[in-house]
């Protein structure tokens, strides 16, 4: 197998905070090809939106800092890599897309001034084919009546024409990595099947790699070709999506399917009890020195306490880091 | 079971903002949020009210609790008619019906310590002495899973899930007969979700509430509503008892809702064959004359365009707005 | 951007400290405030306990005018008619500070009232109560307030009414800003649902959260009463028979180039007592506020 497209290796981001020093991601590990979905889960504050930051080199510093480990682009390393370098890769090879797209969008200017100062600033065409590409790429994400459209200001459009704005300026200069975090969160689900459609058919036509970050299991299940599950800062599960969630290895993992009432269309009893994942994630300044997820495990082993598990392949093409999962596969 | 024992009944309500002449005699335009909805809710059950955003479910909880303006309709909590009650009334009838909010950050006082939050209904109301009141806030506390030493506590000072359960203990205190519950889990981590559906339930179970559960999850929805309603653009176009609703969706809305929802069990080539919404809902100012969802019905006939459906019962009590769903059901 | 999750935990250690011993210890713990603390005591104790101790009347002339601080006795000097600055600066530092605080709680009382109504009433309430904020804005305030004091009189109480009634917009107009962001909280809704009553809602829920930038807009009344006092003093529009800094200040200006101490002692008198306000009062805003008392 060829070098992966974008590698990140062991990465290691610290955060000094009042309370002490925050391990925020903790040795991840993780790459994405091209033409491939990568899908991160896990609860708010378990560090994937921070692998998305430092992946964009946007770590506030202070207080964050990435203390070791590597990212790759096509063999490139970004870490260590001068401001001006990192600003010519961020929006050109590496786009992304937030959550709120009211908010990242400029208010005061029309939506193709947008897109069209971005295509502008990366590729210095002029300002008159900037344009006419701005009104590509809204075409391209299937936004009606392109050409009017991009004279219109973010209010003027809905949420869901809102972030199709945000992904027509972030997919604008082609880049090869597109980094998504929670791009459908604000938006109804009817609007979220209609973005989900057109990533999935953008990344069939242009090939590009994307990083999407969701707490949204059934996102992933129908988006993802890969998941990294992120509990504490660490990664505690990878692999192929078909298999991570059909049958899972980290109780973490487990806990997460299950706990989410499933739509179906047989319904079982009404309020059937659901599993609970007691507890609340432990604050990232006092992580004691063995599995994070211990003391909400109900499949806890002496040794969860003391050492802190590694990932481990427990199936093909599937890690886990976890005590228990390791000693039932050496039974 | 619906001839009798019925806690709350909602007859054509309707909440109309703006609409309103200033003080230059220029009118604003009417925003119909709420257009004319009827239900009733047996008590000790559960009754959902999914729908996207704009679709008026928010608005119709807050007409129910009364703090919007009611433009026309009425509310009945068992034979008491909540929409007719004015100023001291009004207030004295509060105790009979509690909300529970979204957003469990915004919804409780941030200079208020969570003691006198949970007690300040039982303050305003005059329940009981003073020893009596915090002899209750005590037993609440354990109720919903908190211990009473937190009462000293401000609402910063707890988790997400926390901060529900004093939503929760509060909206408790007066013993209500009906509780509103507006989008409770949505602000929750996925794993916290799982702890606060289980607690209303066993609530429910205990003291025999009756909840309105308004959310835009249908997998929520599913789980814990004995009947639900689905709501388009201030109208019901559907309801039913849970296991009609999801089994046997009439509406082209309801099917194209839940065939959105990404499942955990879906795979990624599933998501392609399944029907999609184009565009988003048209305003709520300007509404056509025909059926509101017409315009992006996959199935709309020129009919639909003319005259608005109404909600007509199915033999098995289904209750469906559309002037299709007859005639598949004839098939 | 994410938040770094630091402080959500399971509160374990739960200590039943009262209010008012949070709000001494979070308080003391912000060194500027301490500091605005000990500057405002100093003056105090200037201002009021400083007469015990140098007893000269400032209104008599004992010694040649313009005579420089530190010279024939004399700390701060005389001045235009001889004069002993010092006392002056005590006698005049109580009227001062008086009359700023007065003046200042005058006009927070008018200003939160009619920006609290309008603010949580909106509509017909809203607008008359803005019409009529709007009209007093765009009086010049020092003539309205010169009208009033030639109208009734120059004494103490007009002096004080007329900065307060010329001073509150601004304090309306931050408190309706805030009651209208807040009022749309559901904590207030909640607390209606709870049925309080309006009277409740305004003063017991929304008007404590809205207290941060009103404490701010009430510091800076008081500073700026002081320096209204001293514009008046200085257009001899105030009580001649009592000493204030603005009087000190607005007597020697015509000999501001011969004689710059004499004005700029109580107009550095005046800075240190804004200063030491406004830290104080910053401090107090944080220790209110129960969010940053935690650690």
């Amino acid at each position: 197998m060829s070098d992966p497209l974008l590698a990140v290796s062991d990465l290691v981001v610290d955060f000094q905070t009042r309370a002490g020093n925050a391990r925020v991601l903790d040795h991840i590990t993780l790459s994405v090809n091209e033409g491939e979905i990568l899908g991160i889960v896990g609860e708010s504050g378990c560090g994937k939106s921070m692998t998305a930051l430092s992946i964009m080199g946007l770590i506030p510093d202070p207080p964050g800092k990435i203390t070791s480990g590597s990212i790759k682009l096509s063999g490139q390393e970004l870490v260590g890599m001068g401001v001006d370098d990192l600003c010519k890769i961020r929006g050109k090879d590496i786009g992304m897309i937030f959550q709120e797209p009211m908010t990242s969008l400029n208010p005061v200017f029309t939506v193709g001034e947008q897109i069209a100062e971005s295509v502008r600033l990366h590729e210095g065409v002029s300002a008159k084919a900037a344009q006419a590409r701005a009104v590509d790429m809204l075409e391209a994400v299937e936004i009606p009546e392109a050409a009017a459209r991009a004279n219109a200001y973010p209010y003027q459009l809905s949420g869901g024409m809102r972030q199709r704005v945000m992904i027509a300026m972030a997919l604008a200069c082609r880049p090869r990595v597109l980094i998504a975090d929670e791009p459908t969160t604000a938006l109804d689900t009817t609007v979220q099947a209609q973005i989900f459609d057109l990533l999935q058919n953008l990344q069939d036509e242009m090939g590009t790699a994307i990083i999407m970050i969701t707490h949204d299991m059934g996102a992933i299940a129908e988006l993802a070709d890969n998941v990294a599950v992120m509990y504490a800062g660490s990664i505690v599960e990878m692999g192929k999506v078909d298999n991570v969630l059909s049958h899972p290895d980290h109780t973490y993992t487990k806990g997460l399917i299950a706990c989410v009432p499933h739509l179906s269309s047989s319904p079982g009893p009404v309020r059937e009890r659901l599993m609970e994942i007691e507890g609340v994630v432990p604050a990232l300044t006092d992580l004691g020195k063995g599995c994070a997820f211990a003391p909400r495990c109900n499949a806890v082993l002496p040794r969860c306490s003391s050492d802190k598990p590694v990932l481990l392949a427990t199936q093909e093409n599937h890690l886990a880091a976890c005590w228990a999962a390791e000693a039932e596969m050496a039974e | 079971m619906s001839d009798q024992n019925i806690a709350l009944t909602v007859k054509n309500l309707k909440v109309h903002f703006g609409g309103k002449k200033n003080i230059f005699g220029r009118k604003s335009n009417t925003v119909h949020a709420v257009d004319g909805v009827s239900f009733e809710v047996p008590a000790g059950t559960t009754f959902g009210i999914v729908g996207e955003s704009g679709s008026g479910k928010s608005t119709t909880a807050l007409a129910i609790m009364r703090l919007v303006h009611i433009t026309h309709g009425e509310v009945t909590l068992r034979d008491t008619a909540l929409s007719a009650l004015e100023g001291e009334t009004l207030r004295d009838a509060r105790s009979r019906f509690q909300i529970v909010f979204q957003d469990p950050y915004s919804s409780l006082n941030p200079r208020k310590r969570a003691g006198a939050l949970v007690r300040e209904p039982l303050d305003l109301m005059n329940i009981g002495t003073p020893q009596e009141r915090e002899a209750k806030v005590a037993e609440l506390f354990r109720q919903v899973g908190l211990r009473p030493e937190q009462r000293v506590l401000f609402p910063h000072q707890f988790s997400g899930g926390q901060r529900q359960r004093l939503g929760l203990a509060r909206a408790l205190s007066t013993r209500p007969e009906l509780i509103v519950c507006d989008e409770p889990v949505s602000a929750l981590d996925v794993a916290i979700q799982a702890q606060i559906l289980n607690l209303m339930g066993d609530l429910q179970k205990k003291l025999g509430l009756t909840y309105l559960f308004i959310s835009h999850d249908l997998g929520v929805v599913q789980h814990i509503c004995d009947t639900v309603a689905v709501m388009y653009l201030g109208q019901i176009v559907e309801l039913a008892d849970r296991v009609s609703l999801f089994t046997n969706p009439r509406h082209p809305y309801t099917r194209a809702l839940l065939g959105a929802v990404p499942s955990v069990y879906g795979k990624k080539r599933d998501r392609r064959n399944r029907v999609r919404l184009q565009g988003d809902p048209p305003s709520p100012i300007n509404l056509p004359k025909g059926c509101r969802f017409a315009s992006r019905c996959p199935v709309a006939e020129q009919q639909c365009k003319e005259a608005p459906p109404m909600l007509e019962t199915h033999s098995d009590g289904h209750k469906v707005a559309c002037f299709l769903s007859g005639h598949e059901l004839s098939q | 951007m994410s938040e770094i999750n630091t402080q959500i935990k399971d509160v374990t250690n739960i200590q039943a400290t009262s209010s008012l011993r949070e709000m001494t210890t979070m308080f003391f713990r912000n060194y500027a405030a301490v500091a605005g603390l000990i500057l405002l005591i100093t003056i105090l104790l200037f201002v009021f306990a400083g007469p015990w101790l140098h007893t000269t009347d400032p209104f008599e002339m004992v010694w040649a005018p313009f005579t420089m601080p530190m010279q024939e006795g004399f700390i701060l000097g005389t001045d235009y008619l001889g004069r002993d600055i010092l006392s002056a600066m005590m006698a005049g530092g109580q009227v001062s500070l008086a009359i700023g605080l007065a003046a200042a709680l005058v006009s927070v009382t008018i200003g939160v009232s009619v920006g609290a109504f309008a603010g949580y009433y909106g509509g017909l309430v809203e607008e008359l109560l803005m019409r009529f904020t709007e009209f007093f804005q765009v009086l010049p305030t020092l003539l309205f307030s010169m009208v009033i004091v030639a109208l009734f009189g120059a004494s103490l109480l007009t002096v004080t009414l007329a900065i307060g009634v010329v001073s509150w917009t601004a304090v309306a107009r931050v408190t309706r800003s805030e009651f209208l962001r807040i009022r749309e909280m559901e904590y207030v809704a909640a607390a209606r649902s709870g049925s309080a009553r309006d009277l409740y809602l305004i003063f017991k829920v929304i008007l404590p959260n809205a207290l941060p930038p009103i404490v701010v807009q009430a510091n800076l009344m008081v500073g700026s009463a002081i320096l209204f006092e001293a514009a008046l003093s200085f257009l001899g529009l105030s009580d001649p028979n009592v000493m204030s800094w603005g009087q000190v200040i607005g007597s020697n200006r015509p000999y501001i180039l011969d004689a710059g101490f004499a004005v700029a002692i109580p107009g550095f008198a005046i800075f240190l007592t804004v200063l030491a306000i406004s830290l104080v009062g910053d401090g107090l805003n944080d220790a209110l506020n129960p969010k940053l008392r935690q650690r």
